[in-house]
């Protein structure tokens, strides 16, 4: 029975370090949503940031894959 | 034994789920064991990424034709879009260490292609794998940095813009995230390339289900177009910030 | 119970070894890490000895053709700039010397006119000088008729009116009433 309570608590924290990822998904939509409005505004100085782009996504994202790192750790792992 | 009791409930219920399955290691020629040297799925797949690079880059351009053919063209293309990568990031002395980026470019390329092909198994998504390509990467430019700057290099975590008493505090921000950077090189890509394709066997473990069937099949077909986006533009990150960790090295003044 | 939660966790220990991550089984990092040694090796050699000189090589050929292409179109351009340019000198040679013919002949045309005019002007002189002489002639051949006929008109009226007189002094009356 203590078995099936650490299972609970193990998915539980699974499902809440998967909300992580929901941050990372903000943030790269951020990052993607301000480059695309300064594009709009700008188009000719867009074509030489595209790089900065996507470093700024990759950044972003990393943290996110953190997140779903410990929820495969946790679910897998531990 | 929880797990055990978790996984035999599993395997009861109609649905079966193994998204992890896909990843594992085996020997090719019968045998259980693992050694360093024992011929496994990982050496056939990076085998036939040499062959792909093989047939791009050698096969492909053996005409030198001064109008190219179509595979000729594509490799130009990714020796262009790279050199231009490492020129525009890391400035015209990174061109230098061009050769070691394209090879990290076309063996990401290709293994993370070759691993959406159905039934494949793709190297790039463990952790063995980009650790060893980010340490590489991490190791390498730290080490040119010393040899070309000396003690200078320290100047990177310095920050001699920012007003006296704060500099310390960011000297040990800069000095984390310079630790964390090989970390997260290597997670990102086994990472995106990890849960994509679990996905994908997500999904395919809920066509079994009449019903959904047809909703399943429509989703793997959008995750495959995502997952083959995703192929190239991680290839891409890990390339650009291999290049901006050079440009690091190159010109550590901060 | 210590033995059976010793049991336990070498069971999930065993479960996650089979059932768990892959990527976390540490028995298969040295087979992935020296096969991705040998492949990038091999993928080095590969691209460092054949391909990228290869392709650069084509890269630098194809600009040196474009350049040469390019060049070698500018040089005909040249060319045609300098037909054109001669051409135009040609032109403006033609013209400039078709302009001096018409000066000059003008010139000339009107040197001869000029010297027409003169002399004609001269003729019309001497006929002009010719003719005032012929008139002062007839004038003064006019003048001395008239006296004539004033003498013997004179002569005639002092007769008539039963005068005599002398014929020098009607000749002299008659004159200094002319010359008066």
């Amino acid at each position: 029975m203590e078995g099936d309570i650490a299972e609970l608590g193990k998915y539980i924290g699974v499902g809440l370090t998967a909300i992580g990822m929901g941050g990372a998904a903000m943030g790269v939509g951020n990052v993607a949503g301000n480059f695309l409005s300064g594009a709009l505004r700008n188009p000719s100085a867009a074509a030489s940031q595209t790089a900065t782009l996507f470093i700024g996504m990759a950044f972003a994202e990393a943290l996110g894959i953190f997140s779903f790192l410990v929820a495969l750790l946790l679910m897998f792992a531990v | 034994m929880a797990t055990e009791a978790a996984h035999g409930a599993e395997e009861g219920s109609s649905l079966v789920f193994h998204p992890m399955d896909q990843f594992i290691v085996k020997p090719l020629f019968g045998g259980t064991d693992v050694h360093w040297y024992t011929i496994t799925n990982v050496t056939l797949w990076m085998a036939l990424t040499i062959v792909a690079v093989l047939l791009l880059m050698v096969l492909a351009t053996s005409g030198k034709k001064q109008v190219p053919s179509r595979g000729q063209s594509i490799a130009e293309m990714a020796y262009g879009f790279v050199y231009k990568m490492v020129e525009d990031v890391s400035g015209k002395d990174g061109l230098r260490y061009f050769p070691y980026i394209f090879t990290l470019f076309m063996f990401i390329v290709f293994a993370n292609v070759l691993g959406l092909l159905p039934m494949s198994f793709t190297t790039t998504s463990h952790f063995a794998v980009t650790v060893v390509l980010a340490l590489a990467v991490f190791l390498g430019v730290t080490i040119l940095g010393f040899v070309l700057h000396g003690t200078h290099f320290l100047g990177l975590f310095w920050v001699s813009s920012a007003p006296g008493p704060l500099r310390p505090v960011l000297a040990v921000i800069e000095i984390i995230s310079y630790f964390v950077r090989p970390v997260s090189h290597s997670i990102r890509l086994a990472g995106n390339v990890m849960a994509g394709h679990a996905v994908i066997k997500v999904f395919a473990g809920f066509a079994a289900i009449a019903a959904v069937s047809p909703v399943s099949i429509l989703a793997i077909v959008g995750m495959y177009g995502l997952e083959v986006l995703v192929a190239f533009i991680q290839a891409y990150v890990f390339t650009i910030l291999t290049c901006v960790y050079l440009k690091d090295a190159l010109h550590p003044a901060h | 119970m210590a033995t059976e939660t010793h049991d336990a966790v070498e069971g999930a220990a065993h479960a996650a070894e089979s059932a768990g991550m892959p990527q976390l089984d540490f028995s298969t990092w040295g087979n992935q890490i020296f096969w991705l040694i040998v492949t990038l090796v091999v993928i080095y050699l590969i691209l460092s000895k054949v391909a990228l000189p290869r392709v650069g090589a084509v890269l630098a050929d194809r600009a040196g053709t474009i350049a040469n292409n390019i060049a070698a179109a500018d040089e005909l351009k040249q060319k045609a700039r300098d037909a054109e340019a001669a051409y135009e000198k040609a032109l403006a040679d033609a013209r400039a010397e078709a302009a001096a013919i018409v000066e000059a002949t003008r010139a000339e045309a009107s040197e001869k006119l000029k010297a027409a005019t003169a002399k004609a002007d001269e003729q019309i002189a001497a006929k002009a000088a010719e003719s005032e002489a012929a008139i002062a002639e007839i004038r003064a051949g006019a003048l001395e008729a008239a006296e004539t006929v004033a003498r013997d008109a004179a002569a005639e009226i002092v007769s008539a009116l039963g005068f005599a007189a002398k014929d020098d002094e009607i000749a002299g009356a008659v004159s200094s009433r002319l010359k008066g």
